[in-house]
């Protein structure tokens, strides 16, 4: 296996736990209740600590001596391997959770997938990291359920969201030369191969939410290759890396 | 606490057992729940001697957790304030922490600071203030990683339960 795929992959695992981390915290002081502002943060807390891991392991296998703070802080744009799902701005408080239960539905498949991996520092990192992830799992399929089964209001909002963000939840399904490769040498499972288990997930929680699955399969992509990311990627980069950027190399 | 008031490696410089290592570690406080000793909290997984080297290994809670790199200093100050020099603080991050590893004495610490212990069930037991099984959960999450917010609707007292994990 080559390192440059090895690396690839694991800036994919990082870049989507570090993206959706910063724009959850978009949220913190401006969530619709205190609670949910406290479970926000949280959420956005676990996700930047496993990107300090997953990223640590990526600068390592590089071998260019960068830190995960280098490569959170100081790549552009179309050099982030995150799913354009992760990048899509917040809007209303129902897309947020819509966003991250689509996202999180995935993600603990994945991580249960990636425990096995024949890369021991790989599953060390899965082992820690899906016991947060079940959590954010369990509430954000829960906050789904509520809004979309809840007020008229609440549920039309809901049903806009996932009409919205549903074309950004195939991408991740969808495999290229690096997953073929992590998936020849039992580092990864095969991403198509999760896809079953995610609709059934999907299905059960959109239903008890009374919420339609749009009929379409199209699916935007670009993102987790870094051939072509959306608008607001860059945008959020000039608001999380301006620190570094203008004042290069500071600390605190 | 003053060095020399402390025992710890001796005169002709006899480095302590593993025994000793770990009773002082049990001494040492979590930062963000200070009545129970990072011990107590089961995240400290091993204390070896590699040669001369103490090796203490830790594992975070959670991995995002801020008080992860307080701990791994806190640690490292109270073995030099025994004397020790040659400190390793290691991280382990497989076996993942589970409040499996919380211990007697740290969970009945827990209920006399006020904080619920975490049970497999997923939720309380019982109030911590007045031990009242009536209690609802208020928000998932808490005012750390660790923590979930519930309320007690017999004395009306909101209060942390340790999130079971």
């Amino acid at each position: 296996m080559s390192d440059a795929a090895l690396f690839q992959f694991l800036l994919r695992m990082g870049d989507n736990t570090l993206l959706l981390g910063q724009r959850i915290s978009e949220w913190c002081g401006h969530a619709p209740v205190i609670e949910e502002d406290i479970a926000l943060a949280n959420t956005a807390l676990d996700l930047i600590g496993q990107t300090q891991m997953w990223l640590d392991l990526a600068g390592k296998v590089e071998g260019q001596g960068r830190s995960a703070d280098d490569l959170a802080m100081l790549r552009d744009a179309w050099d982030f391997r995150n799913l354009l799902l992760v990048e899509q701005p917040n809007g209303d408080f129902g897309q947020t959770l819509m966003r991250q239960f689509l996202f999180d539905a995935w993600h603990e498949l994945m991580l249960a997938g990636l425990v096995q991996s024949s890369h021991s520092e790989i599953a060390a990192i899965s082992e820690k990291s899906i016991k947060e992830v079940r959590y954010h799992l369990e509430r954000s399929g829960d906050t789904v359920i509520a809004l979309g089964d809840g007020t008229e209001e609440s549920h039309a909002r809901m049903q806009a969201a996932l009409d919205l963000l549903w074309p950004f939840a195939g991408e991740v399904f969808v495999a290229d030369d690096v997953d073929a490769e992590m998936v020849e040498n039992a580092i990864a499972p095969d991403p198509a191969g999760l896809k079953p288990a995610y609709l059934d997930r999907v299905r059960d929680v959109l239903g008890r939410a009374t919420l339609t699955l749009p009929e379409s399969e199209f699916t935007h992509q670009g993102g987790k290759t870094g051939k072509r990311h959306s608008e607001h990627l860059g945008h959020m980069l000039s608001t999380m890396q301006w620190m570094q950027r203008a004042y290069p190399g500071s600390t605190w | 606490m003053d060095a020399a008031r402390l025992s710890g490696v001796d005169m002709v410089g006899t480095l302590p057992t593993v025994d000793d290592v770990w009773a002082w570690l049990d001494k040492v406080p979590d930062p963000e729940i200070p009545v129970i000793s990072v011990v107590d909290l089961g995240i400290v997984r091993g204390v070896a001697y590699e040669g001369d080297l103490l090796v203490v290994s830790v594992t975070p809670t959670y991995s995002g957790c801020p008080a992860t790199s307080v701990i791994s200093f806190d640690i490292e100050k109270a073995l030099r304030a025994r004397g020790l020099e040659k400190i390793e603080i290691r991280r382990q991050l497989s076996p993942a922490w589970t409040t499996d590893w919380l211990s007697d004495k740290g969970r009945a610490k827990l209920v006399d600071y006020g904080i619920a212990p975490p049970q497999p069930a997923g939720g309380p037991q019982a109030c911590p203030r007045c031990a009242s099984n009536d209690v609802e959960r208020i928000s998932q999450f808490g005012s750390t990683p660790c923590k979930a917010q519930w309320r007690c609707k017999a004395c009306l007292e909101p209060f942390d339960y340790f999130k079971c994990i």
